[in-house]
């Protein structure tokens, strides 16, 4: 179990500064996500989360499973929980049908996420931001991409500012009867590491739950020159983590 | 699970691999109608219990569960009328909402549940005998969703019926329950319809920490073109999102059917990532031969049902089933009941898999490849 975990943390040696995980309808990438929050969390990082898709106790339980008791650094001002789903958060709703406060959606998230960065920020550590994920976010801005493009503008000066990192969850699915999915085009521009999740092409079974594309951009070799990292996994989700392997190295 | 979160938050961790069933550690008993399950989830009966047992249990509270419809089909109806019996049996507050100008007489073609259990307790006495001769590991070989379902306890019985599909609903059902039917036709947006959800379920639903009983909410064919808010596509993406959360806050289940090839791609998927739990119904032809000799009971089927999409709350193990695709069937011309598609055996072959069999006549036929296993 240990060297199978550690497979998939060898593909991601550096966290990065912005990392893309991308799934689809038939699997779902939550389990990077959730892997990623324990990640930051053990390397003593302060973590906040973003959640359009789902409630605190969903990421609490699920993490507690994984050895990672969110409850704690949330006491302790090293997680903040930025909960989009709760009804009474949600900008723009029923009333605000003609746009005009819509508008507001990401430039006041980001305002929310600026505040939380100062109230949680060390000298020591770099705040990790964790966005779960941009397509509810792209509805919660009744479809305004470019509203959603500025949020992520916004971030990426937070990246350089503050020292940064960000993780967005979207979904490549919904974009590929577009012919120019420009928030996709640009998401997979500005990240340095690339996580997709795709289902089997024999289709889900008990063992092997899906397959899992690592890009790591910008990787130094020993010459020096940059290059792009590319690595393919099968992968299990278990309760208390994952456990890729090399496709077919599974009896 | 706004619920859930609080005594996870006070309580110290204990072990990770401890059950934490907070539903049940409640001293609080159910209301009925609702089932416990695991990582602190709970169920509400779909009002077909086979389809329960597929689902593992039924519809998980604060779950969207999402019906695509067969354009040439009613049988998503199957599925809604169902949901809603079971919900008013259950005297569970029912929320109704369609695109018909009158949707209160919808009301009136809920099939009723099979009234006397003379008629139901010989199959499952026979079911029961049956279990207790095959060893357990077995069970999923020989009729596993009779099974799951026969052998719960006596209180839990109670919690899916049976529904005759011939027989409508009696009145004394339906009068006096907390039903509200909704046109859905002449909203020119969804915000009326988004805050009398809204209202509904603050009235019925639960409280954090008080258990008052799961709400259902049932909306047929949301996206109609007759509808005025038929091109609104953010606007009804917006509702569906806030529905969810309604949904999840409160902890309620919604059925939507939808017809899939009424919106573009794009939207589609947005849809289905929406969806909690995603369905689709199909009819079958009537006279496919090819099809009628390689399933077993084919002329009892009325359509297929497929899964889609189980997304379960607490848990990143995504629900796998042993099969995605089922047969819907009418027993005794009465029950609807979900079944395994069964291959029919066929001389001299060892069997290929329904989904290989696109050549139809011709892979029953012939023989199949060595690799056959």
């Amino acid at each position: 179990m240990a060297g199978s975990r550690s497979l998939l943390d060898e593909a991601l040696p550096t966290l990065g500064k912005a990392l893309l995980i991308e799934d689809c309808v038939e699997t779902s990438g939550g389990f990077l996500l959730h892997h990623l929050v324990k990640r930051f969390l053990l390397c003593d990082r302060p973590v906040i989360l973003v959640a359009f898709a789902n409630t605190f106790s969903h990421y609490d339980r699920i993490l507690r499973k994984l050895g990672c008791n969110l409850a704690a650094p949330r006491d302790k001002n090293r997680f903040v929980f930025v909960d989009m789903l709760d009804p009474q958060l949600q900008v723009g709703n029923s009333g605000g049908t003609d746009g005009s406060a819509d508008g507001d959606v990401g430039f006041s998230l980001y305002e929310r996420i600026c505040k939380a960065v100062r109230s949680i920020s060390t000298e020591k550590n770099s705040v990790a931001i964790l966005v779960d994920d941009l397509s509810l976010m792209e509805v919660a801005c009744k479809g305004s991409v470019d509203d959603v493009i500025d949020f992520l503008h916004h971030c990426h000066t937070l990246i350089a500012e503050s020292d940064c990192s960000f993780v967005f969850l979207n979904h490549h699915d919904i974009y590929s009867s577009m012919e120019r999915p420009s928030l996709m085009l640009y998401l997979e521009y500005m990240a340095d590491v690339l996580l997709r999740v795709e289902p089997l092409a024999t289709g889900s079974a008990v063992d092997v739950h899906g397959q899992l594309t690592v890009l790591n951009r910008g990787v130094h070799d020993v010459a020096g020159t940059s290059r792009s990292k590319f690595q393919n996994f099968h992968y299990r989700v278990k309760e208390n983590g994952i456990e890729c392997f090399y496709p077919g190295s599974r009896g | 699970m706004a619920a859930a979160a609080a005594p996870t938050l006070t309580r110290p961790r204990v072990s990770s691999f401890s059950r934490s069933t907070q539903l049940s550690g409640l001293s609080i008993p159910l209301p009925p109608g609702i089932r416990t399950g695991p990582n602190s989830t709970a169920f509400v009966s779909s009002g077909i219990p086979t389809l329960d047992a597929i689902l593992g249990g039924g519809y998980c509270l604060g779950s969207l569960v999402m019906v695509m419809e067969d354009p040439d089909a009613p049988h998503h109806m199957l599925l809604l009328r169902s949901f809603m019996s079971q919900g008013i049996v259950h005297d569970q507050p029912l929320l109704y909402a369609s695109p018909a100008e009158e949707p209160r007489r919808f009301l009136g073609t809920l099939p009723s549940p099979a009234c006397s259990t003379a008629d139901k307790s010989p199959r499952r006495d026979r079911e029961e005998d049956k279990g207790l001769r095959i060893a357990w590991q077995y069970k999923k070989y020989f009729d596993e969703t009779h099974q799951s379902i026969s052998s719960r306890k006596d209180n839990e019985i109670e919690y899916s019926s049976d529904f005759d599909l011939r027989k409508p609903l009696q009145r004394q059902f339906i009068s006096g329950r907390k039903i509200e039917c909704i046109s859905i036709l002449k909203n020119s947006d969804l915000a009326a319809f988004h805050d009398r959800c809204g209202v509904f379920l603050n009235q019925h639903a639960r409280k954090e920490g008080s258990i008052l009983g799961a709400c259902r909410i049932s909306i047929q064919s949301f996206c109609a073109p007759q509808c005025e808010y038929f091109n609104q596509e953010w606007q009804v993406l917006s509702f569906l999102r806030s529905l969810r959360s309604m949904v999840k806050s409160s902890n309620s289940v919604a059925v939507l059917t939808f017809s899939p090839s009424l919106l573009p791609p794009s939207s589609l998927k947005r849809w289905q990532h929406l969806a909690d739990i995603l369905i689709s119904v199909r009819a079958i032809p009537d006279d496919d031969k090819d099809m009628a000799k390689l399933l077993t009971g084919y002329q009892d089927m009325v359509g297929l049902l497929n899964i889609h999409k189980i997304a379960r709350p607490n848990v990143q193990v995504p629900f796998i089933l042993d099969a995605t695709m089922f047969s819907m069937k009418l027993q005794k011309r009465k029950y609807l009941i979900m079944e395994c598609l069964n291959q029919a055996p066929v001389d001299g072959s060892g069997g290929s898999s329904y989904a290989a069999s696109g050549t139809g006549s011709c892979s029953s036929a012939s023989k199949t490849g060595p690799l056959d296993f």
